[in-house]
This record gives structure tokens, sequence and C-alpha cells, in this order.
């Protein structure tokens, strides 16, 4: 567990940075998805074990894509510039250094009501049950959500014929 | 009936106002309708007048005691309470018999006067609006009150004056009368506000019970005199009193109805109305009545002097306003409330009848404003002809007519107060001595330029000869004939020796009520000035024994400065020039490059830091994150170091 | 022992790391990457919290699938605005992107 954790931890962390330091876009989204999939063995180790299956179907998978059709359809040509930094990288690397330092010292710092209780074993059909009792409106509201996100995205991505 | 009026006594002021606002909104493409209808409106008002008139001499003591006020809180919050309401006591009943009954009379003589003019119907709804005015003023129970209808009057001066606006000496006029009077009024809100802040009442009867306690109210008699004067100020502006005396003459631009009705009966005597009602002030204190009454007498003599040489006889009747309304400040500065309103009533039955006969000689003259083109008139227009006479004999102080029985008890209770009588106390006798000679100069005086005119006017021949006069129609005349009239018989209600009951003084007092003894010493004396004064017009000016044009050569000097007026405007043009000017130009400048320099740093000020300021909007998107995201952690780290509290630590996410 | 504060600081840093894609770099697809990790991020830190502090409610497991389901919305609509965007500008870059100003 604990070694498990480390590799994990270091791997997603490892490919995040990759993925922001890399020069190259495509090599980004490669390494995004690598970040995707340790997150999603991070939620195994919390075990939820139905939400890992989720993030690795939406993220490593649909949104993956999502942004590998976006690259093929802005960038052109020769990719090993296409990913560069802008003029205040160093002012934002200072600023997300800081809030890492402030985050850890805060969450070290604070005293967690933490339960021991066990989690339940089977987390599908509970979090299928509170989906469809307790959460049904913000769950057709998200249903709702993404149709009028799919909608919204066909228009505006639409070429714009000229009129006369 | 008596009840009724003296119960609703509002409807006095409120019918004129009902006829104001019918014309203005109704009636003015009517013009015999709109004068029908303002004319019954007075006309009710005239006979409540007299239905109280009647009533106050039926109840005597009581109403001299204890007036008759009804009103209603107009405002009030802790430490301040003003009334609107009505105050019938003699002096109000008085003066409402008298601005109803000219103001009535002027109304109809306007008919035949104003006929044809193309703003009859707005002149009949100005004549209303100010009858409105006047009324509310008269019956006003406390000085707030009594302001608002003083600022009103005022404004209805300016319109009136102004009434033939097309006309560019009329719009200066009704200007400078409008803004000089304002000057006064300043003068007056600063004395109300005095009065309201040291005595906490604006009340008239309460302040006649206050104001003689001042010392309770941590006052000095030094204060309440400066105050006196301040609130004196008023007065001086709207009736005509030196140095203010300016706007009167000029404002005879306007109709003649209006000089009569405004100029000469009613409105320049609410300032005399004013001081006799706020008289306790005054007479607490000795030094404001020795001002009031040297300001009285100084422009009586001062306006008397110039009115000799005037040559247009609405500007020596204006002049001879004026000479006359410091007569009533006079006798107001001796103490004597009752010579005073007494003579304000004489006054304004034969100065309206003067003015209204003037009127009728423009109206004959197509309004030639020259004296000298007149001449012989006597033919032509009888009716105008005697009522002036009467007018002249009364203005005069010639046994019976009205004239004489004010002028003298004038000029009586002001040798009470002086050295003369040998029974007068107080520090001021000396002064009053010289009141009293002054008062007689003037009597004679008046008598002179007043026959001067009449005999200019009336006898010898026509001078003009392309002027074809002729007698005035019925409206005019009958008001001319009413005041004729009553500017015999007004004078007998103050008969020396009528007893209580009886006397006009014994109603319209301050303090108790003597019975008037003929002083024959005065009598006579008075009587030969103002012989003298006739003599000498009529040796003058009728039988031609001595030239007048020799005579102005030979006291040239005294002459010019008369005939200029004392080059009174000339130095108010002056200061105004360059005194006020200069003053202006100053504050101009000061405007100009130091406030205006403030506004406009200001403005530069802005411009210059946007200038710096917009670069920060750079429009991307990632900088304001970025600013966002920084301002998160500086915002944590001032709190994290600067305050440790449970708080702020909750705030950050951590902590318990 | 691996407890509550691993899983937090471990998500607090990928947020920052996200945070350090997102405003640092040029291309417009990289910022929706890095966005992207950051919502990532804080699903860890329900999940996480939600399994130590009430274990036996799932409650923020599901909260986590609404912010994937969010986020799955976000991303479309996000390529979409820089398809277009690149269409008319024939670019990615933010920094040409300045319309936000006077």
């Amino acid at each position: 567990m604990v070694f498990m954790f480390w590799l994990i931890a270091i791997i997603t962390l490892g490919s995040a940075l990759a993925m922001v330091l890399n020069k190259n876009i495509f090599r980004s989204a490669l390494f995004m998805v690598v970040t995707f999939i340790g997150v999603a063995a991070m939620y195994v180790l919390l075990q939820a074990d139905f939400l890992a299956a989720v993030q690795i179907l939406v993220y490593a998978g649909a949104i993956a894509i999502f942004i590998v059709f976006g690259i093929m359809l802005t960038v052109r040509g020769n990719m090993k510039q296409t990913n560069l930094f802008s003029k205040n990288a160093a002012l934002a690397g200072l600023v997300s250094l800081v809030l890492v330092v402030i985050n850890a010292i805060m969450v070290l710092t604070s005293d967690w009501p933490v339960s021991e209780a066990a989690p339940p074993v089977e987390t599908v059909g509970q979090i299928a049950e509170l989906m469809l009792t307790k959460f049904i409106v913000p769950f057709e509201v998200v249903a709702v959500l993404l149709l009028v996100a799919l909608l919204g995205a066909i228009i505006i991505a639409k070429e714009v014929k000229k009129t006369s | 009936m008596i009840e009724f009026s003296l119960n609703n006594a509002w409807l006095i002021p409120f019918l004129p106002a009902v006829a104001f606002a019918l014309i203005v909104l109704v009636l003015r493409p009517l013009p015999r309708v709109s004068a029908f209808v303002s004319i019954t409106c007075i006309l009710i008002s005239f006979i409540m007048a007299i239905s109280i008139g009647i009533g106050v001499i039926q109840g005597g003591e009581k109403f001299v005691e204890e007036p008759f006020k009804k009103a209603v809180t107009w405002f009030s919050m802790s430490g301040l309470k003003i009334e609107m309401g009505f105050q019938i006591d003699p002096t109000s009943a008085m003066m409402l018999f008298v601005v109803t009954l000219v103001a009535a009379l002027v109304q109809i003589y306007s008919i035949g006067y104003m006929h044809g003019d193309k703003g009859f119907s707005v002149f009949y709804a100005y004549l209303s609006l100010f009858a409105m005015s006047m009324l509310g003023l008269v019956i006003a129970p406390n000085l707030l009150q009594m302001f608002v209808f003083w600022e009103l009057v005022g404004l209805c001066s300016y319109l009136l004056i102004g009434f033939w606006w097309y006309k560019y000496s009329a719009r200066e006029a009704a200007k400078k009368a409008f803004i000089t009077t304002r000057t006064g009024d300043f003068g007056l809100l600063m004395g109300i506000l005095l009065l309201q802040i040291f005595f906490g009442t604006l009340d008239l009867q309460e302040l006649a019970v206050r104001i003689p306690n001042f010392t309770e109210y941590g006052l000095t008699a030094g204060a309440l005199t400066l105050i006196a004067a301040i609130l004196f100020l008023g007065p001086i502006g709207k009736s005509g009193q030196f140095p203010l005396h300016v706007w009167l003459p000029d404002a005879m631009e306007g109709p003649t109805p209006v000089s009569a009705l405004i100029h000469a009966a009613t409105m320049v005597v609410a300032g005399v109305y004013l001081v006799g009602r706020t008289l306790f002030l005054f007479k607490t204190v000795p030094g404001a009545m020795a001002f009031v009454a040297f300001m009285g007498a100084f422009t009586a003599l001062f306006a008397a002097s110039i009115a000799i040489t005037q040559t247009e006889m609405k500007k020596i009747l204006a002049y001879s306003t004026v000479s006359q309304l410091g007569y009533m400040m006079l006798a107001l500065g001796a103490g004597s409330l009752t010579a005073s309103m007494f003579h304000l009533m004489t006054h304004a039955f034969f100065k309206a009848l003067m003015f209204l006969g003037a009127g009728s000689v423009l109206h004959a003259m197509h309004n030639e404003a020259d004296i000298w083109k007149y001449g012989g008139l006597k033919k032509y227009m009888p009716i105008t002809y005697w009522t002036f006479l009467i007018g002249c004999l009364a203005i005069a102080g010639i046994f019976p007519f009205a004239g004489f029985f004010s002028k003298d008890l004038i000029l009586e209770v002001v040798w009470a107060n002086s050295t003369l009588s040998g029974h007068a106390h107080g520090p001021f006798q000396g002064l009053y001595t010289l009141l009293f000679i002054m008062a007689s100069m003037t009597a004679m005086m008046t008598a002179f330029y007043m026959f001067r005119m009449f005999f200019i006017c009336f006898h010898g021949e026509l001078r003009d000869k392309h002027a074809h006069p002729h007698e005035s129609p019925f409206s005019m005349a009958m008001p001319l004939v009413v005041l004729g009239i009553l500017s015999v018989v007004g004078g007998w209600v103050g008969w020396p020796g009528l007893t209580e009951g009886k006397a006009f003084g014994y109603f319209v007092r301050m303090g108790e009520f003597e019975i008037v003894h003929a002083n024959w010493t005065l009598i006579i004396s008075s009587t030969v000035l103002a012989l003298i004064g006739i003599g000498g017009a009529i040796a003058i000016y009728w039988k031609n024994a001595i030239s007048h044009e020799e005579l102005a050569k030979k006291f040239a000097p005294l002459y010019k400065l008369s005939f200029n007026k004392f080059y009174v405007d000339e130095l108010y043009l002056w200061i105004i020039h360059n005194i006020i000017d200069g003053i202006g130009r100053a504050l101009w400048w000061v405007d100009m490059h130091i406030v205006d320099g403030v506004v406009d740093g200001v403005a530069k000020t802005t411009k210059v830091l946007g200038s710096v300021f917009r670069r920060v909007q750079t429009g991307k998107m990632q900088h304001y994150a970025l600013v966002l995201f920084a301002g998160v952690v500086v915002l944590v780290i001032i709190m994290s170091f600067a305050d440790t509290s449970v708080a702020s630590l909750s705030l950050l996410g951590g902590g318990r | 022992m691996i407890g509550l504060n691993h899983f937090l600081v471990f998500s607090g840093t990928l947020f920052c790391i996200g945070l350090f894609g997102a405003l640092a770099k040029r291309s417009a697809i990289a910022i929706l990457m890095g966005l992207e990790v950051m919502l990532t991020a804080v699903n860890i830190n329900l999940v996480a919290i939600s399994r130590y502090v009430t274990p036996e409610y799932l409650v923020g497991q599901v909260f986590a699938v609404f912010v994937i389901a969010v986020a799955a919305a976000e991303v479309a609509v996000g390529l979409a605005l820089i398809v277009a965007i690149y269409r008319n500008r024939i670019s990615v870059n933010v920094e040409d992107f300045d319309w936000l100003k006077w």
C-alpha cells in the first residue's frame, strides 16, 4: 500500500510535470493520458473502483481523444515547437510553487476528523442508488448539461457561412 | 354674516386665488369673462372685509386685547412649529378693508384703462394673484407666513411692472424693482431667522409676549437693536425707504392701475404694516425706534425734495409716495401705531385717487408723460380735475380733507416725543425735535409740488396742440369719485375728541387709548405751512408771478441735484460698475484659475492615472488568472502572518 | 501508513502542476489540458476526503462523477471555441488573443 502509493504518486506527478514541460504538444497529450491513468490508480487505492473505471473511460478515453482531435484540427506542420511557454511562465511557476507549499502546510497543520470505519466493499450499487434517488435532480441536470454542451460545441465549431 | 366672515377669513385671500387659477387655466381667451370673474371675487372679498370690519367695531375692546386667531399647523418639529392661518384684529381688519377696496376699485378702473390690451386677461390674473398675496400677508398670524406672502407680492410687483414686457424700460424697471427689494428681503429673512433662533417662535402674539423679556433669552439690548435693524431692512426695501427707494419711481413703467394699487396704496405699505405688526420689538429698544423714525423722516424730506423738480406726473406721484411712506415710518418710529395706520389708510385713498387720476390723464393724452405738454385739462376732463383737486388738498393736509387728520396726528406724536412738548423723556428727544422740523418742512414741500403739478396739468392753455383730450369712460370715472369721497371723509374717523368705541385710535393702537386733543398750535402752524406751499405754487405756476425758469437758474446747483434725484442711481451704477464688478472679476479669476484648476486637476490626474493603469488591462485571460492566483497567495500569506486567530484560519480552510 | 494527508498533498501538488500548465503555456490546447488536470486533482480530493472522513457514505464519489461529467462538457465546448477562434485567427496562441481590453 505504502509502496504502491509512492510509486503511483511519483508516476502521476512526473508525467504531469512532463506534460507541462514538454515542447511537443502531442507528447504533452500523451503524458496527460498517463497522468489520468495514474489518477485512476489512485482511485483504486482509495477503494473507489467504479470511479477509477469512469476516470479511465472519460478522461483517458474521451477527453484525451478530444484533445488529440483539437491538436489535429489546429496545429499544422512541425510539431516540435508547438507547446512553448509564454512570457509569464516564471511568475506562473513561482505562484504555483508557493501554492504547493502553502497547500502542504495547510493540510499538514490541520487536524482532520478521520473516521476508522471500513468503506463498503460494493460501491457501484450504492453510487447507483444515490444517483437515482437522492441525487436524481442533479443527475438529470448533468444529463441536460451534457446535451447542451454537445449542441453548443457543434454550433460554435460550425463554420460560419459568409452571408452576402 | 359677520360671524361667518370672521370664522372664514381665509376665504378673503382664497377667492382672488380662485379667480387667478380660473383665468390662468380656463378663461384666458375670454377677456370680458376674466374681468368679470376677477371683479366678482374681489367684490365678495370686499364685502367680507366690511363685515369683518363691522364685527371688529362691534367687538371693540375684545379684539384689541385678544386678536381672533385661527390656524392649522403647517409643519412642526421639535423647537419649530409653523402655522398657517389668519389673525383678525383691528389693524388687520382695517388693512383688509383698504386692500380689498382699492383692489376692487382698481380692477373696475382697469376695465376702461386696459381696454383693448392684448394681455387683458393676464392682467386680471396678475391683479387677482396680487390681491391674494397681499390679503394673505395682511392676515398672517406669524412672520413666516407673512414672509411667504411678502415674497409673493414682490413677485406680482415684478410681473406687473414688466407687464408691457416688450418695452425695454419696463423690463429693466421690473428687474430693478425685484432685485432692489430682494436686497432688503434678505435682511428681513435674516431678522426672522434670528427671532426664531432666539425666541423659538414666529407667532406674532407669542413674540409680543416674549420679546419684552428679551434678557431671559440671552440677549442684550444692543443685540436686540441689531436684530430689529436687520429686520427693518425688509421694510426699507419694500416700502421704498432711503437708500433702497430707487426702484419705486422706476416701477411707474407698469400700467397706471398697477401703480395705484401696488406702488401707492397696498404693496409698498406692506413694509409699514410689517413694522407695525412687530412694533413691540421696536418699542422694546428705543435705539431701534429712533432708527426707524430717522429713516422715515429723512426719506420723507429727501423724496419730497426730488419730487419738486420732476416733470413726469407718475414720477412725481412716486416720489410723493416714497415721501408719505417715510411719514408713516416716522409715525411708527415715534411709537404710534395709530398715527401710522391712520395715515396708511388715508394715504391709500388719496394716493390711489391721484394715481388713477394720473392714469385718466395719461389715457386722455395718449401716454404723453411730460407734464409740460399738458395744460388746461380742466375744461376737457372735469371729473378728473375735481377729484384730483381733492386728492391734492388731502395730501397737502388742508382741513377737512383726510390727509389733514392723519398728517397732523403724525406731527403730533413726533412733537410729543420731542423736547418741544416739554414732557418727553428718553435719550432721543433732541433727535425727535429735528425730525419734527424735517416733517414740517416735508409737509410744506408736499403741498408745493403737488399743486405745482396740479396747476401745470390742469390750468393754463393746452401746450400740446396735437392732443385731443377727453373725459374718461364711466368705469374709470366711478373709482375716482368713490376714492374722492373717501379722501374727504376718510379722515373724519380720527376727528380730535372722539371717545372710546368711536375713534380710529381706540381700535388700532398699541398700549393705552388716549383721546386725541386738538393741538391748536400744531394745527395752525401746519395749515399755514401747507398754505405757504400752495400759495407758492399758485404764484409760480398759475399766476406766473415768478418765472419758474429763472428760479431754476438762480438755484441751478440745487435744481440740478434735485432734478437728477441726488445722483443716487448714478452712485449705485458707479458702485456696481466699479466695486461689484471688480469683486466679480477677482472672483472670476479665482473661479477660473483656482476652482477650475482644482476641478481640471482632478480630471487630469484621473486621465494620467488611467493612461498608466490601462496597461494593466492586457485583455489576456492568462494574465487575469495569474493575478487571481497571485492574489490568493498574497492573501494567504498576509492572513497567516498577521492574524493567527481561529476565524482567519478557518477562512483559509485549515484549523479547527 | 498512507493517510488522508498524503492524498491531499498529492492532489494539491497535482492541482498546482495543472495550474502552472494553465498559466504558463502559450497554446490554448495546452491550457485546456492543464485545466483538465486541475479538475482531476480536485476529484482526488473529494474522493479522498469521502474515503477517510465518511467512509460509509459514497457522496464524495457521486460528486466526483458529476465533476467528471462537467469536465467532459467543458472540454467539448472549450475545444469547439478553440477551433472557432483558430478558424478566424489561424492561431491557438493565447498571446494573440487580447479581445478583453478596451
